[in-house]
């Protein structure tokens, strides 16, 4: 997906909107990239009207990116239900995403460099795997312990995430009581 | 004449064609700003521009400083409003011959030069330039590459028709025909004569603009000799996409790309040379830094070198722009005088000697050298002036009233623009609107009775009707035909679901073309309309009427861009042309389908105005309004009016401050229709365009005031130093405190021998990154003051730039001659200040300043410091912002909507800006922005209603969680909460929503949608695009 805007700090709108979808873009990508896909699938330039030239080589060379990344899920090697599977968990996350954007992600100042700063800062990393990060998670365990029971290792295994980050997916589930230990398996299941 | 006669005049008049109010000479930004300020405010405009198309120099320059917004995108959106505008007639390659009568009924004659093609025929498809044998010089392009004998003046010309030059053949010899044979309109008719036009009108808006200063007459810097010479205006056809060489910077000596270039400032400007202008222009030192910034854009190795004199950053903002310019990589500001060198054969490179403190003379070579050239008066200002009856003052630019710079010595008369002298667009813009609201002043007793308003037909309601979708595929003559295969399209769109009819046009937005599609709507019942054609920014506006006078809802139109977005770019893949157009139609019809018919409403108009503040533009903002006959409140937080002019006693150009404050003060008492409000606060502002209610409380009483516009005029402050021994020795005081004690006779200024002043203090540094703008003129105007006083008084000026722009340059220049001692210093090694005994003894007060060219410390000995303190935002500017829901820029002063084009206008509808409050100024410039302010506020208030768009955003209160998520991001105020039955809900108030959309995107539940643009209308039109996959 490709976002065409205008230059930053020169919005035809007081609200100064490219820099909301500046920072929705930086979430996404970093949401792309938990769920497995290759985050360079999408793409945000700011241009002005007056720059065709560059307009036209930016879409031909993201062009050409795409074809070489080949069909959304296939080029990363994910079957076309887990694709459906892991879209379908972050499009109903959407809410959430938005209201953790406005409690936690949103800056202050407007400039592309403060955005730059905070979206690659540890600090962006600890917020969005405290919040997105964790419900993507906890929404993929979930999804896969409805086909069986499996442990942690298993899990972690199937969703590319170290043994400790899905234990403490685990509590924190168990707590909220979506999954239970399922002593006679010896494996999480669905609460 | 009396108003009786005149008003039988005019009824008599209404239907005959020739009869206006308001004539406007000049299309130019500020002649167009004019027209449609006049037009809107009820006024019938003719709008008469010698070139073939409106535009003037705005529309040769690549992007404007401060914003390097591009020209063309902000000025051709202003072409369309004023061509459709039902009060504005454009008259184009048409002069004044002869303007007889007087103010309010003036006769004049007009010469309307033969385009040889029939106007009302030609489509602008420009078929005939591509046939067109003849190749001559292209003007627009400042001849660097060639155009047709005909062709259209730019591609966003308005009109958008042809017109033939003289080196056309058959207008020499009779040789060739070949434009009538390719032409389908049948529009071209070489029978056409000069034909001269008489046209009544009230009052008359002098736009003529200025004329580059053309540097070939002198060959200066070897321009016209060297091929590598060009101009600054050459320059910015050379940047422009649409330039000659479509946005590649390139030499005309080989066509290579230029890696070093120089620039050259004050070529044409700050000479006493004949030939040369002794004013400064004002406008160069930041275009040449916009073009420093925009050539690194264009490549960023490129060195680029500016040899200036002083930097003249004296706009809002301009500063910082100075600062983005100089700390790019690769930028050398030299201050220096040049001369140019050579011309090194071969490389056709130029060098240029120049001498610098550090390293004496150089001569360096370049691959391309800019010359920064001034403005110079209109070339023909001269037989202008004879024809208007006019004035010229000594630079031969438009004499004016020195407290009103758009009125001129023929009452009736006034000017916009830089006929008043070198000014730069937003000024421009200001004294349009300024000089609209003196007309109005003029001719307000006969405002509407000669303007037009559509009327259109009931709407049918087809909402509950099964779409049927009409589709019209556009040739645009050759521009999409010849490229895409139309008729393939139409078919095409004919299989897609609920089309019910399909057809092709030539032109589908000619005239004979509309009617058909009305037809069309009525006849086989369509009630969506699909147009794929140009872009919706220019003529969507057009196709909407078009439902609307055919009886439907306006919102039942989808446009689909086949020719920006397809044909022009894909000139060379024809059959995938064809396939891209398919797919843009089909997403057009999918979202058509989907269309909801959406309301405009009507707002009734509070015609009453608020004026907040009562100085200068305050006062000269009420007046103006008050004398079109509407109400003013007009709000001062002082015991009196006068603002910050109390303390000025004479202009520069020594003209009486308090005798004119004080007529303006007594005039604003006696005028009926002001209510001055005194010692009043501001408790509280609501409303929205059109309906305002602020509460002031004044002299213990509070009273609820209800207008429909508001002026803020709120002025600035005096920075107090904390530098310099100021409030610690009382011989340092502030240029305004020297200004008092000059006019005063005081014995401090008698007993002076020596008087020292040191320039941007409080500003122009980390704490203020701004140029206070009037501190050099108000220096130069206290040391001359001294001078003529006291011949033999020694006066220091301690400056970093003197910026002196436009012709306050001549007292500089005059000062320097009466011995008033310039030093320059730099911000790194400021004055220093003690107190101490002079050789003879004398108390004095020791500056001490370092000689950036000398090179050496200099002692100076001072009876007397003045510090040009900066100007500051007022106190209470944050408070005035947020009640009146306005904003404050980077520096906090007032931000207006647009800086180039929307100079006095908030971002908030109805709310209108003025004065110092803006950004410092001189009065004179005060009064131009007030003027404007004025004529703006006419603009609404002489409307009992005004429109709200039908595309806002709108709650669906059963999914709202009232969580106020878009109510933390919508800036223009525009979402409330309110208590509905079912608890607290989000509201959008239609009046104040510009339809942004930011709030859809923030909303959890998508209880808030953007209409027209919803998600079923967007998504719609997604699906479509991947239909195939």
């Amino acid at each position: 997906m490709f976002i065409g805007g205008c230059h930053l700090n020169e919005c035809h709108y007081i609200t100064d909107g490219n820099f909301s979808a500046l920072g929705n873009v930086y979430i996404l990508k970093k949401i792309i990239e938990r769920i497995g896909l290759n985050p360079d699938r999408l793409r945000m330039e700011s241009m002005s009207a007056g720059e065709g030239i560059r307009f036209a080589e930016v879409m031909n060379e993201f062009s050409k990116q795409v074809l070489d990344l080949g069909p959304l899920g296939k080029g990363e090697g994910m079957d076309e239900d887990t694709l459906k599977s892991r879209l379908e968990a972050v499009k109903s996350l959407v809410p959430y995403i938005r209201l953790v954007e406005r409690e936690r992600l949103r800056l202050p100042v407007k400039t592309e460099q403060a955005y730059r700063k905070f979206f690659t800062s540890d600090e962006f990393n600890r917020v969005f795997d405290e919040t997105i990060g964790e419900k993507l998670a906890i929404g993929q365990i979930i999804s896969i312990l409805r086909e069986k029971p499996l442990t942690t290792g298993e899990i972690a295994n199937a969703l590319g995430l170290t043994p400790s980050e899905v234990s403490r997916h685990l509590i924190t589930s168990s707590r909220q009581r979506f999954v239970r230990f399922d002593e006679s398996l010896k494996r999480y299941a669905l609460a | 004449m009396e108003k009786e006669q005149m008003e039988e005049q005019i009824s008599k008049c209404i239907g005959e064609k020739n009869f206006g109010d308001v004539m406007v000479v000049g299309g130019g930004i500020s002649g167009i700003q004019a027209a449609l300020d006049l037009g809107t405010a009820g006024f019938k405009v003719y709008l008469v521009d010698k070139a073939p198309t409106i535009g003037g120099h705005m529309a040769q320059l690549d992007k404007t400083f401060p914003t390097n917004d591009c020209s063309m995108c902000i000025e051709s959106p202003k072409f369309n409003e004023t061509a459709r505008h039902p009060n504005i007639e454009i008259i184009t390659y048409t002069e004044v011959d002869s303007v007889e009568g007087q103010s309010g009924d003036f006769t004049v004659t007009l010469k309307k030069k033969p385009r040889y093609i029939d106007e009302t025929k030609c489509t602008g498809c420009t078929v005939c330039t591509e046939y067109c044998p003849v190749v001559y010089p292209d003007q627009f392009n400042q001849e660097i590459s060639k155009n047709k004998a005909i062709h259209i003046y730019f591609a966003q010309a308005t009109p958008l028709v042809s017109y033939i030059d003289d080196s056309c053949r058959y207008l020499k010899d009779k040789t060739c025909t070949i434009c009538q044979g390719v032409c389908k309109s049948d529009a071209i008719d070489f029978t056409q004569k000069p034909e001269k036009m008489e046209v009544k009108v009230g009052a008359i808006v002098l736009a003529p603009g200025f004329d580059a200063f053309d540097p070939k007459l002198r060959q200066d810097y070897g321009y016209g000799v060297f091929e590598n010479v060009v101009t600054s205006l050459d320059y910015e056809r050379l940047l422009c996409a649409t330039g000659p060489y479509e946005g590649e910077i390139m030499r005309a000596s080989d066509k290579k790309h230029p890696h070093k270039i120089a620039w050259i400032h004050c070529v044409g400007s700050r000479q006493v040379l004949e030939g040369g202008n002794s004013y400064c222009s004002g406008v160069c030192c930041t275009y040449t830094q916009k073009q420093v910034i925009l050539t690194k854009d264009h490549d960023a190795e490129a060195e680029c070198v500016i040899f200036h004199n002083d930097i003249r950053s004296y706009g809002k903002d301009f500063e910082r722009f100075y600062q983005r310019a100089e700390n790019l990589p690769g930028i050398r500001f030299v201050r220096s005088y040049v001369s140019i060198g050579k011309e090194i054969p071969g490389s056709k490179n130029v060098t240029i000697r120049y001498a610098t403190a550090e390293s004496g003379v150089k001569e360096e070579e370049f691959d391309m050298v800019v010359l920064s050239v001034g403005l110079n008066p209109p070339a023909d200002a001269l037989k202008m002036a004879e024809t208007f009856g006019i004035e010229l003052n000594n630079h031969g630019f438009c004499k004016t009233n020195p407290f009103n710079p758009m009125e001129t010595t023929r009452p009736g008369i006034f000017i916009s623009g830089s006929f008043q002298g070198p000014i730069d667009i937003p000024e421009s813009v200001v004294t349009a609107s300024g000089a609209g609201s003196q007309c109005g002043e003029l001719l307000d007793y006969r405002r509407g009775e000669l303007s037009t308003e559509r009327v259109y037909p009931l709407e049918k309601d087809v909402s509950k009707e099964e779409p049927r979708i009409g589709v019209y595929v556009c040739h645009c003559g050759a521009n999409i035909g010849r490229i895409v295969s139309v008729p393939s399209v139409v078919d095409y769109a004919r299989t897609l679901p609920n089309v019910v009819h399909s057809d092709e046009s030539l032109f589908i937005c000619s005239t004979e073309a509309a009617a058909m599609l009305a037809k069309d709507i009525q006849e086989k019942g369509l009630n969506r309309v699909v147009v794929a054609a140009c872009t919706p920014r220019t003529h969507e506006p057009l196709f909407r009427e078009t439902l609307r006078e055919a009886g439907i809802n306006q919102y039942y139109f989808e446009f689909a861009n086949i020719r920006e977005h397809c044909s022009w770019v894909h000139s060379k893949e024809a059959e995938t042309a064809t396939k891209k157009a398919k797919e843009i139609v089909r997403m057009a019809v999918a979202r058509a389908s989907y269309l909801e018919p959406l309301e405009e409403f009507d707002l009734p108009v509070d015609r009453r105005a608020l004026v907040v503040g009562g100085g200068v533009a305050g006062m000269t903002s009420a007046l103006s309004i008050a004398k079109q006959g509407h109400e003013v409140y007009l709000v001062e937080k002082a015991s009196d009016l006068g603002g910050q002019a109390r303390r000025i006693h004479y202009t520069l150009e020594g003209m009486d401050v308090q005798a004119y404050l004080n007529d303006l003060i007594r005039k604003v008492y006696q005028h009926p229709l002001i209510h001055v409000y005194t010692d009043a606060t501001i408790l509280d502002a609501s409303g929205f365009v059109g309906n305002f209610v602020t509460t002031v409380k004044s002299e213990g009483r509070i009273t609820t005031i209800k207008h429909g516009a508001g002026i803020i005029a709120t002025g600035a402050d005096v920075y107090t130093p904390s530098e310099y021994l100021y409030g610690a020795d009382d011989r340092v005081m502030t240029h305004l405190e020297l200004d008092e004690a000059i006019n005063n006779g005081s014995e401090k200024v008698a007993n002076a021998e020596s008087v020292v002043m040191i320039q941007c203090v409080g500003c122009r540094n980390e704490d203020r990154n701004y140029c206070s703008r009037i501190c050099c003129t108000e220096s130069i105007k206290n040391a001359l003051k001294l001078k003529e006083i006291k011949p033999e008084i020694d006066v220091y000026i301690l400056f970093r730039d003197i910026r002196t722009y436009g012709f306050k340059e001549d007292y500089y220049r005059e000062a320097a001659n009466n011995n008033v001692r310039f030093i320059r210093y730099e911000p790194e090694s400021p004055p220093v200040v003690e107190a101490g005994e002079s050789d003879e003894g004398k108390q004095v007060l020791k500056v001490t300043v370092i000689d950036p060219i000398l090179v050496k410390k200099l002692e100076l000995d001072a009876d007397i410091l003045a510090l040009a303190a900066a100007v500051i935002p007022s106190a209470d500017r944050k408070e005035i912002a947020n009640l009146f829901k306005v904003s404050l820029g980077p520096d906090e002063f007032f931000q207006e909507a647009h800086v180039k084009l929307r100079p006095v206008d908030f971002g908030a509808d109805g709310m209108y800006l003025a004065g110092t409050a803006h950004y410092p100024k001189f009065i004179s410039e005060t009064v131009s922005q007030a003027y404007g302010a004025a004529g703006r506020a006419l603009t609404l208030l002489s409307h009992d209603t005004v429109v709200a768009s039908g595309s806002v955003c709108e709650v669906d209160e059963s999914r709202c969680i009232s969580c106020g998520a878009c109510i933390t991001v919508c800036e223009y105020g525009a979402i409330e909460f309110y208590n509905s039955p079912t608890g607290r809900k989000a509201r959008v108030n239609p009046v104040l929503c510009k339809g942004d959309g930011l709030c859809n995107t923030k909303c959890p539940t998508e209880a808030i949608v953007l209409k027209h643009f919803n998600n079923v209308e967007m998504a719609s039109q997604i699906d479509a695009a991947f239909a195939e996959l």
